[in-house]
């Protein structure tokens, strides 16, 4: 009954616009995120989405009078005029002010979004068949992140794991992209074979990663946390495991994180050294 | 004269499946298309039934990854190229010679030929999901360098699409042909119905655009065997090319599935409102506007691949800007109902429903429009929830309600009203519970073509799925109509609704082989206002 009853208010749900903003903690409409951008387009979405619902008011307001007033059985009697340029000018004339009222916002945020100047570090992003590879220039730190393995044996056909045992099922990978809060990060995308986008909904956009191409993003992280999201570009069989997480942490603890991933780095290197060392005495011998 | 005894002799002559192979006859290939577009309805639409099913629950259930990809791939290429624009040219044949006051179409040769390439194109493509590396699985977008990863189906899947695109653009033609042509006297192009508009329009932006297309899959075909590098950095080329080239075939494309379903809702709602149609020539210009700036909103559906400003702005203003000519033809199709006398049969039903869910999907659309926030919602279940809305609760109701207007027209017969009704609630209804849902899918985060998603996306998925099974189980209550309809019923008179106006119905239901075999009387032609 519980089941039931949760379904029947989401049906509800499903046809009512009104409650957007009041239920946006249910997966229901856009994450505020955590930069400026995605904050500022959270707020433009909103705009644009009330104006919309205004507009379906009146015009479905009018259309649903005339259905329940202007019907035969009612015994109406049909006018028989069918032009009127004033009216024709006024409505052609309404929606374009409205248009511009959209636009202007709408061109603001774009020149924000795309102003990548004076970035305080940057990260290359590079997307493979199925995952994804950082590189945090002019530091030694590059890896590799793919999906983390309790998602990647449960999403298989015939696994018998229940996607919701998992946790972050299909949102969790091995290597995570740790960012500094309160920077401008630029991120430059690319891919290595097929065409990939690389998106986390909380910075505010998501970027084509197209062989051959590099595309340049950006996002200033103001709140610590870990955020999460996924490849948005069909990019064939495993397009949808392919995901990213993002963790944001104060300047101190990612500029430790870096220091450790080029220590780890550098003693990885050594013992590969030695081991090539080693493996090449015992050739010559 | 005589030319035209020999050519009824001809039609007389031949029966059973030669009848059909060799018409020339505008209804009967017409009927064609019209049967072969619900075929096609039906396969599409139950590949959609496995794509929804795969979705019902996270978790891989019933279809590997890859098989999901040909599912969605090959269920929006069978709906597109199969269903809707097989079906447009389907009334067209049927109705433009009629409304016209023509006999039949101008080229009737090429009339059976652009029927007839369909069911091979078809084959070609459908014999695919039995090849080895499976049927096309990069999306029917076909984006390079994915799409050259396609195993043994990709030549049938280039060659499927020339067909489709030649088919295309030969109906094309001869829609311009009868129309510029075999007008009646007195049927002026201010007086053509608003369907035959449209469809000229229509006409036109085929001519333009499916080249465009034939151009851009041939790359891929050079690209994939002859050792070019169109679409290949590597080579020297650029990928993002092609999303160029294709989306110049493919705004105007979508364009191509809804202008005839504002012809056919501006026929049906005066018609059942019982008033002229509001705003005849504004409804034309509108067309025209819509049709011309069709071609230059094209990189709205690439904002994501990295374009300078000054591309993301023009494209944005452009998009945004079809908003102003869309609106027109909704007020209008409003001021139509307004002080009307309205009854509500199945067709006004269906077109009713149109206007509305339409304009639900042009609300999403302007948002799409808005280029920042597209950022987040670009390659989301939002945008699927839009497309749905316009292509589905747009053109395919449209469809639905073209088909109950004008089925006693061509079977002679009344469809049953009950079962009609049945079909419009269950319909509209249950495409809601459908589509509805997916809109807060995307905006909380599920990009489209995966198969399975993070667990925070299963209700919606689930509700949809119900909303889709559904909806597709009520379609067959569509063909249980028809055929009833086919068989037999209530005869049909030549008026068939009380507030009819047009050529069309001056002539019996059914009319007779040849339409117009003379001229209609010019008083008789009111136009204007349909």
């Amino acid at each position: 009954m519980n089941f039931l009853k949760k379904y029947a208010s989401y049906a509800f749900l499903s046809f009512s616009v009104f409650p957007l903003s009041v239920f946006a903690d249910w997966g229901l409409n856009l994450p505020r995120g955590v930069t400026p951008f995605s904050q500022e387009i959270y707020d433009l979405h909103m705009y644009v989405l009330w104006i919309m619902c205004a507009i379906g008011v009146v015009v479905f307001g009018a259309m649903f009078y005339s259905i329940l007033v202007h019907r035969k059985s009612r015994g109406a009697k049909a006018a028989n005029w069918h032009h009127s340029t004033q009216v024709e000018i006024v409505w052609t004339v309404i929606p374009f002010v409205i248009l511009i009222a959209v636009a202007v916002p709408a061109t603001r945020s774009l020149i924000m979004m795309e102003d990548v100047g004076d970035a305080d570090m940057t990260i290359k992003v590079t997307g493979y068949q199925w995952k994804w590879h950082y590189d945090y220039i002019g530091t030694e730190v590059d890896f590799f992140s793919t999906i983390e393995e309790k998602s990647n044996s449960a999403r298989r056909r015939g696994s018998n794991i229940d996607p919701f045992e998992v946790e972050h099922y299909l949102r969790d990978v091995d290597n995570y992209v740790v960012v500094p809060t309160n920077k401008k990060i630029r991120f430059l995308t690319t891919a290595g074979d097929v065409i990939h986008a690389w998106w986390v909904p909380a910075l505010g956009w998501k970027r084509d990663a197209i062989p051959g191409f590099i595309n340049e993003s950006w996002a200033f992280i103001k709140e610590p946390g870990v955020y999460r999201g996924q490849c948005a570009e069909l990019c064939g069989k495993d397009h949808g495991f392919m995901p990213i997480v993002v963790r944001a942490v104060p300047e101190g603890e990612y500029i430790a994180w870096v220091e450790q991933q080029s220590q780890a780095r550098a003693l990885a290197s050594e013992q590969k050294n030695s081991r090539n060392i080693l493996a090449r005495t015992r050739t010559d011998q | 004269m005589s030319e035209a005894a020999a050519h009824d002799h001809h039609d007389a002559q031949s029966t059973g499946l030669m009848r059909w192979l060799t018409t020339t006859n505008h209804k009967d290939i017409g009927t064609l298309y019209l049967l072969f577009s619900l075929t096609m309805f039906f396969i599409g639409g139950s590949m959609a039934m496995v794509i929804r099913l795969e979705l019902f629950q996270p978790g891989l259930q019933f279809v590997d990854p890859q098989f999901y990809n040909s599912m969605t791939t090959m269920h929006a290429l069978i709906m597109i190229f199969g269903a809707v624009m097989p079906a447009w040219t389907g009334f067209a044949n049927w109705m433009i010679p009629i409304m016209i006051g023509a006999p039949d179409m101008a080229l009737p040769r090429l009339n059976n030929w652009s029927f007839w390439i369909l069911p091979f194109a078809f084959l070609m493509l459908l014999s695919t999901l039995f090849m080895p590396g499976g049927a096309p699985a990069g999306g029917w977008t076909m984006y390079p360098p994915l799409v050259l990863q396609t195993g043994d189906a990709f030549p049938y899947l280039i060659f499927a699409i020339h067909f489709l695109g030649a088919s295309s653009i030969a109906g094309a033609i001869n829609v311009i042909a009868t129309v510029f042509n075999m007008r009646a006297p007195g049927m002026t192009l201010m007086k053509l119905p608003l369907f035959v508009w449209t469809w000229i329009i229509t006409a036109f932006l085929l001519i333009a655009s499916i080249p465009v297309l034939a151009g851009a899959v041939t790359m891929l075909l050079t690209d994939k065997y002859f050792g070019t590098a169109f679409f290949s950095a590597a080579g020297g080329g650029d990928p993002v090319m092609f999303q160029h080239i294709f989306w110049f075939f493919g705004h105007p494309e979508v364009y191509i599935l809804i202008l005839p379903a504002f012809g056919i809702v501006s026929a049906i709602i005066p018609t059942f409102a019982r008033k002229p149609l509001f705003g005849y020539s504004s409804m034309v210009y509108a067309t025209g506007a819509i049709a011309f700036l069709s071609f230059i909103v094209w990189a709205h559906h690439m904002f994501t691949v990295g374009m300078p400003l000054a591309g993301e702005l023009f494209f944005m203003y452009t998009t945004v800007l079809i908003a102003v000519p869309t609106g027109v033809k909704i007020f209008n199709w409003v001021a139509t109902m307004w002080r009307g006398s309205m009854t509500f049969e199945t067709p006004m039903l269906f077109a009713l429903a149109f206007v509305v869910l339409f304009t639900i999907g042009g609300f999403s659309g302007l948002m799409l429009g808005v280029t920042p926030v597209d950022f987040q919602y670009h390659d989301t279940y939002f945008v699927v929830a839009h497309f749905h809305y316009v292509l589905v609760t747009g053109a395919v109701f449209a469809l639905m309600a073209g088909t109950y207007f004008w089925l006693p027209k061509w079977t002679g017969h009344m469809y049953n009203e009950t079962l009609g009704k049945w079909h419009f609630w269950l319909s509209t209804i249950s495409v809601n519970v459908l589509f509805f849902p997916q809109h807060f899918l995307g905006l909380s985060g599920m990009p489209r073509r995966i198969p399975d998603y993070a667990v925070q996306f299963s209700d919606f998925n689930m509700v949809s799925s119900i909303g889709g099974f559904i909806y597709g189980a009520s379609q067959i209550l569509f063909v249980v109509v028809v055929v009833k309809c086919i068989r037999g019923g209530k005869k049909a008179t030549d008026q068939v609704w009380e507030g009819a106006q047009g050529l069309e119905w001056t002539l019996p239901s059914p009319p007779p082989l040849h339409s117009f075999t003379e001229a209609p009387d010019p008083s008789s032609i009111t136009g204007g206002n349909r």
